[in-house]
């Protein structure tokens, strides 16, 4: 397949702190790439260095081909981008808005205007077009700035933490579009802290930290990569107040309701273990599982964390 | 490609200056100092002389094409700054003179409908005779395009805060104004006055106006013409230069 996103020793300095360090990666056409990594990781930056917002230091990146500091015009037609923190413009309609957009990519006239109609169609704003923004509510305003990178007709669309702050309801609207984007075979970019929102959409995974990528793979690779992290989880009858920390084959302890979350690199030895423990309590296991190593522990070991 | 990529940025400058006009026209700030503060300052003037009004005319109309050029610049910058809309601006395929270039049009346009909405208006009220209609245009167009770009300038502070804009233009249009000897014609100024005046591009507005609209002038047309356009070159580059330093630190 080919590499649509390829960014090579990409480095970006903010006076003395190095909030990108020397990362390369590239993305396949058609990914769902998810770039997940805690706060301050580093992701926005990058984020902002791909679009061409704002130079790197050091490093190169191609866009569809085009390397973004020799051919910018060419490189940026061919992306969409829904930033971080962006908004659209409260005073303009919803309509104003994109067409907006569409002017910046050289593209005028009724044929884009007919577009413009199309896309807030499809994100159910049909309605709402000829009103200011200011009297939308955020996951309507969140629509809009979609519909803002998506004028253009790109190929590839960046993402920064889209569902941040929207409900449950407008999260499943997006992560329904970035579905159907992809399936129309664009190339998605999605930043994210969400650990479950990166599992469910995404096939292949970086996990940045520190400005570092710390491991890249699909979900499932990463998973496998950290064994250690097997976990039982268990319940009982009665509560028993134990230190299950106590025995040498547990590494570490979670309290999670009214069950215990055991990890273990030898789930048989603690199975036999708590099964004793239950009999000399004199209760019963009502419940037990083996877990495999989630995402959550796969971010958790490498980002040396806990989850944002 | 060359004149691919030149119909592109026409495009753009076209897109920002109309985005300009839609949102920033009918701001109060914008209107309170392009068109009230004028109005006061002329009136302040006015009271303490005794003077024919047609002899504060050339001056009035320097103010008016001064500030109204200038007053819309300021804030554009700034404000999409706080409003968070700059960064998906700088996505496009756009460049930093480029997106200058479009807010400089948006201020232009304003000071041109702006000077000539009162030209108008004066024209129906007092009998003013204009010696030349097309120097007349020409003037409100160099004029409106030197006082946008120097608006703009003004935008290049690294603030998100539109009043600490203003307040920066105000802390520097007002001494222009005073040092532009615009209600007392440049030879009639003290001599120390006389040194200083040629420094403020008001000043060759007045002066034109005065010939317009008086037949008596202190420089010759074309000197003030060249230097306005002396000077529309020097504040858009500075306007340019300067942002081009400190757009990348709004994001
Ligand atoms: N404009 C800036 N000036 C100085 N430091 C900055 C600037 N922007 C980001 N940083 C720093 O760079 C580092 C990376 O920031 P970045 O915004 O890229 O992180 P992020 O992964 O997007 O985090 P989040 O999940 O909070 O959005 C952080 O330590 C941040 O404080
Ligand atoms: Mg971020």
């Amino acid at each position: 397949m080919q590499n649509i996103i390829r960014v090579e020793n990409l480095t970006k300095k903010y006076e003395e702190l190095i909030a990108v360090n020397d990362i390369s990666f590239s993305v396949e056409k058609g990914d769902i790439f998810g770039f997940l990594g805690p706060n301050g990781a580093g992701k926005t930056t990058t984020v902002r260095m791909l679009t061409g917002v704002f130079p790197s230091d050091n490093g190169e990146i191609y866009l569809a081909g085009y390397n973004l500091k020799d051919n910018p015009f060419q490189a940026k037609q061919k992306i969409g981008v829904v930033p971080e923190l962006a908004n659209a413009y409260l005073d303009l309609t919803a309509l104003e808005n994109i067409l907006f957009m569409a002017n910046l990519y050289g593209l005028l006239g009724s044929k884009v205007e007919k577009k413009a109609e199309e896309l807030l169609n499809t994100f159910n704003l049909e309605d709402r077009m000829n009103d200011k923004v200011k009297k939308f509510s955020k996951g309507m305003q969140q629509r809009v700035i979609i519909c803002m990178a998506l004028i253009n007709d790109p190929e590839i669309i960046f993402l920064d933490e889209p569902t941040s702050g929207l409900d449950v309801e407008s999260r499943r609207l997006i992560k329904n579009i970035i579905l159907e984007l992809n399936d129309k075979g664009k190339t998605i970019f999605l930043t994210t802290h969400n650990i479950n929102e990166a599992n469910s959409l995404c096939n292949k995974i970086a996990i940045i930290n520190k400005g570092k990528i710390a491991a890249i793979n699909t979900p499932e690779n990463l998973k496998r990569t950290i064994k250690s992290s097997q976990s039982i989880r268990v319940s009982f009858d009665k509560d028993i107040a134990f230190k299950f920390k106590d025995w040498d084959v547990v590494n570490k302890v979670k309290k999670e309701g009214d069950k215990y979350r055991i990890y273990t690199d030898t789930p048989d030895e603690l199975i036999f273990k708590l099964t004793n423990l239950a009999r000399n309590h004199k209760t019963k296991i009502r419940s037990i599982n083996t877990l495999d190593p989630s995402l959550e522990d796969v971010f958790i070991k490498l980002t040396g964390g806990d989850k944002t | 490609m060359r004149s691919r990529i030149i119909k592109l940025k026409l495009k753009q400058i076209f897109a920002i200056a109309k985005k300009n006009m839609k949102i920033y026209y009918f701001e109060p700030p914008v209107l309170i100092f392009g068109l009230l503060f004028p109005a006061f300052l002329f009136l302040a003037f006015y009271q303490g002389r005794q003077m024919p009004i047609d002899d504060l005319f050339p001056g009035l109309l320097g103010i008016i094409f001064f500030f109204g050029g200038s007053s819309v610049g300021p804030f554009i910058v700034p404000w999409e700054t706080r409003t968070k809309t700059l960064e998906r601006v700088l996505c496009a395929p756009i460049s930093v003179s480029v997106l200058i270039l479009g807010d400089i049009v948006g201020g232009f346009i304003f000071g041109v409908i702006f000077s000539s909405l009162i030209l108008i208006i004066g024209m129906l009220f007092f009998e003013i005779t204009i010696k030349s209609m097309v120097l007349l245009l020409l003037a409100i167009f160099i004029s409106a395009f030197c006082f946008a770009s120097l608006g703009t300038i003004f935008s290049a502070l690294p603030t998100d805060k539109p009043s600490n804009v203003m307040m920066l233009s105000n802390l520097i249009r007002l001494p222009i104004i005073f040092i532009s000897g615009v209600f007392v014609p440049i030879n009639q100024l003290s001599s120390m006055a006389k040194l200083v005046a040629p420094l403020s591009p008001v000043t060759y507005v007045t002066d034109l106006m005065r010939y317009l609209l008086m037949q008596e002038s202190y420089f010759s047309v074309t000197l003030n013409f060249t230097i306005l356009s002396i000077f529309s070159i020097i504040l858009f580059s500075l306007s340019v230069y300067f942002h081009r330093k400190t757009l990348l630190k709004r994001i």
